[in-house]
């Protein structure tokens, strides 16, 4: 379906093939991966669904990270590489380096997620959270990973314009830290194939964990969708971007103080106070550059807001930007030391993940999506008011997941602690698993809406790219303007 | 003030204090030097472009910093001095405060006890079987029980496999009040040994012991094993289960005659006990609840099972 796009004879083109496969395989995965989402949040509300298969290999806790994995790693892993292939090249006004690399980069990155989709539930781990994969797949992903950091950097180095975009900083930030982290939590001893022992041991072994996992938060699911943002809501608002001293700020401020956060998922446990301290001191900073990202990205749109009545496409971006700006407050808040002692290990850090994870990621993505895969195409956008039944669908998605953990979260918070007049626990835990009942109920629901939205974009893009209305790809290496 | 038992060596205090403190004084110079006006707006309102243009059409204007936004950079980062100060944080410095985790839980224990201890020590002078009738102390028995043992004996106190039923009146370790303080308080180890460690070599050595202790509470079982089982049984399983299969509580045997079992009675899982043998485990409560509150719990489990034949 892709062999008919034409382009225009003789001049140089975008690497737009490569593009074209990581945006169909974000949709892919998107539908995968929530839907597995939907059948575990429907395990918590039903467990007698496991009666049904009866086998371990469905069961929450082998499904669990399959879900994290693939939404996380395939539907934001693909969608970042390929929008960060779009992006570089077109702002370095350059074609990637080496396109053979670049497909190498493509099936690799798919080999990875294939394995982790058979590997996790045969019930092969390494119980890391969101490091689960094992040694031999953590070498793969390594080596995919090295080669991308060469076509993207190795695009940058060739650019034809002296200044660096804005969105390739974010971009970068988030390959070259995601290189370090994946790299150094996954330092194992092997004792089989399938088998390996953290090469850490006790607390270490957690300050490492979490170290990766919440720069996993902020550096794959929050610079790399910062990449994103800064490329694609100036070209679908068609205004400049709104500061360039801005982002300089709260780029150096945000990369700085995200490296630290980690110790915030520590509180109150064997890692020694000063650790716990850094990690929630760095939390309340990162507030601010978050907030300056935040800020950008609307701001962007002044002076264009009546697009928004308009341009569902838009309307993703926008309601995605405010979903990071709710989030980005409630994590400096949950790392504060007396407020994790309620929150942590409730519903209430699921929440505030899936605020993030859907609000944010899932729909800055959406958008970018809308805007590009027409244009990598070479086709209109079958319906747009299938974009607007998504918007609205995955929005009343998001908002009926966060209230619902909220509720529960705070509950399930406030059930544990709840002590009677004789300084016995008032609830007993199973009491506290029943008051959760509905909330789970909800969130299934929630995510189920959220799901149906993603299908409806499935259909949509699907409509799109094999539309037999063909016009001309615009692939053709632009020269760079004169700065004026 | 401070606390060098933290580190090993002071290079690794150093190398925490320094970025902290460099990084947060970096975070101040970078808003206060960019944090000024900038050119002038026009008039749309926004002030000029940068002069770089992407793709064709990406531009950036370069508005000053939002005032609102640089004030929250700075309360945020005096915040983080100011606690910096307050509590451990920077190296072996303990903070002003004097806080460490372990003193909150300590304080937080010693304010409990003080506050709870004397509902509780009111009644460990009273005689378990007679607290057993008395409401009050059963009700806090009952909420302690909720509290610490429904993770294991479920919230009706019926147990679950390898976890026994409190409710009926069958003890592994005795029934009489005493001793079941005596278990809460220091715990049980309970160990069946696997077959290999009994002698037991062969797979029709294990049969034949499995159709025995069948044989002692149920009526269907294979009776030439039973006959075989029964040699073997009063050579080597009675040391602890007794001639009669009827259990020694001093060791924690179970009575096998009475149907009631621990890890099931299907021929197939005794099969899988004699063969692989068990490990129980009660953990000790003493000295984590005291002993007052290991009275009322007492109190609790001999009342669930007082009144059953």
């Amino acid at each position: 379906m892709t062999e008919k796009v034409t382009s225009t004879a003789g001049q140089d083109t975008y690497n737009y093939k490569v593009i074209r496969q990581f945006a169909i395989m974000t949709i892919v995965w998107g539908v995968v991966g929530m839907t597995v989402g939907v059948y575990i949040a429907a395990l918590l509300v039903w467990p007698e669904l496991n009666n049904i298969l009866d086998v371990p290999y469905f069961t929450f806790g082998r499904l669990r990270p399959l879900h994290t994995n693939a939404v996380i790693f395939a539907f934001g892993g693909s969608a970042l590489i390929g929008t960060s292939y779009y992006v570089v090249q077109r702002t370095c006004h350059v074609r990637l380096i080496s396109d053979k690399l670049a497909a190498f980069t493509f099936w690799g990155w798919q080999l990875v997620i294939v394995l982790a989709v058979i590997t996790f539930p045969l019930g092969i781990t390494t119980t890391k959270e969101y490091a689960e994969l094992e040694w031999p797949i953590d070498i793969l992903l390594a080596v995919v990973w090295i080669a991308y950091a060469i076509v993207f950097f190795g695009t940058i180095a060739k650019r034809k314009v002296s200044h660096i975009y804005v969105a390739n900083w974010f971009y970068g930030s988030f390959v070259v830290t995601i290189a370090l982290l994946h790299i150094f939590n996954n330092l194992e001893v092997p004792v089989s194939m399938w088998k390996s022992y953290s090469a850490y041991a006790g607390v270490q072994d957690a300050m490492v964990q979490w170290w990766y996992g919440h720069n996993a938060v902020g550096f794959f699911l929050t610079t790399g969708f910062l990449g994103m943002m800064y490329y694609f809501v100036p070209k679908q608002a068609e205004r400049p971007v709104y500061s360039y001293r801005l982002s300089i700020v709260h780029f150096w401020a945000l990369i700085f103080t995200y490296i630290w956060a980690g110790p915030h998922h520590l509180h109150y446990t064997a890692l020694p106070d000063w650790t716990q301290t850094l990690g929630m001191v760095m939390s309340i900073i990162l507030f601010a550059p978050s907030w300056g990202g935040m800020i950008n990205g609307i701001m962007t749109l002044s002076g264009a807001w009546e697009k928004l009545r308009t341009d569902p496409i838009l309307r993703f971006m926008i309601v995605a930007i405010s979903f990071y700006g709710m989030s980005t407050f409630e994590g400096p808040l949950m790392a504060i030391r007396t407020v994790n002692a309620l929150s942590h290990y409730t519903d209430w850090t699921v929440g505030h993940v899936h605020s993030g994870a859907l609000g944010w990621v899932a729909m800055i993505t959406m958008g970018s999506l809308y805007y590009m895969i027409p244009r990598l195409f070479g086709r209109k956008l079958y319906s747009l008011k299938l974009v607007e039944a998504h918007f609205w669908v995955s929005t009343i998605g998001v908002v009926l997941y966060i209230t619902a953990m909220w509720v529960s979260g705070i509950m399930q918070g406030l059930m544990w602690r709840a002590v009677n007049a004789d300084g016995t626990l008032t609830y007993s835990f199973v009491e506290s698993v029943q008051a959760m009942h509905p909330y789970y109920l909800t969130r299934w629901v929630g995510g189920l809406f959220f799901l149906t939205g993603m299908l409806i974009m499935a259909y949509n893009i699907f409509k799109t790219v094999t539309s037999s209305q063909v016009t001309e790809v615009n692939d053709a290496v632009v020269a760079p303007a004169l700065a004026h | 003030m401070f606390d060098s038992s933290v580190f090993t060596s002071q290079f690794w205090e150093w190398f925490i204090i320094v970025p902290t403190v460099g990084g947060i004084i970096a975070c101040f110079a970078l808003i206060w030097w960019l944090g000024g006006d900038t050119g002038k707006p026009e008039e749309d309102g926004n002030v000029e472009t940068m002069g770089h243009v992407w793709d064709e059409t990406l531009e950036e204007y370069n508005n000053p910093l939002p005032r609102w936004w640089l004030n929250l950079f700075y309360i945020c980062l005096w915040v983080s001095v100011v606690y910096l100060i307050l509590y451990p944080g920077l190296g072996s410095f303990a903070g002003i405060l004097g806080w460490t985790e372990v003193k909150q839980y300590e304080q937080e224990m010693e304010a409990a006890e003080n506050r709870y201890g004397p509902i509780y020590a009111k009644y460990s002078k009273e005689a378990i079987p007679d607290l057993a009738q008395n409401p009050d102390a059963v009700k806090l028995g009952h909420r302690l029980y909720m509290t610490y043992c429904t993770v294991c004996h479920g919230s009706d106190a019926g147990g679950v496999k390898g976890y026994p039923n409190l409710r009926d009146d069958d003890w592994l370790y005795g029934g009489d009040p005493s001793l079941i303080k005596t278990t809460i308080m220091g715990g049980r180890q309970g160990m069946m040994p696997t077959a290999m460690q009994n002698g037991l070599t062969t797979d029709v050595d294990i049969n034949n012991v499995t159709q025995y202790v069948l044989s002692l509470s149920v009526n269907e079982y294979d009776k030439t094993a039973a006959a075989e089982g029964q040699k073997t049984f009063q050579r080597i399983c009675f040391a602890c289960h007794g001639m009669d299969g009827k259990g020694m509580q001093a060791l924690g045997a179970p009575n096998l005659t009475d149907n009631i079992w621990l890890y099931g009675g299907s021929a197939e899982t005794i099969k899988e006990t004699i063969a692989n043998g068990r490990q129980g485990r009660m953990p000790a409560h003493g000295e984590f609840l005291g002993e007052s509150k290991v009275h009322l719990l007492a109190t609790y489990i001999y009342g669930l099972s007082a009144d059953k034949p």
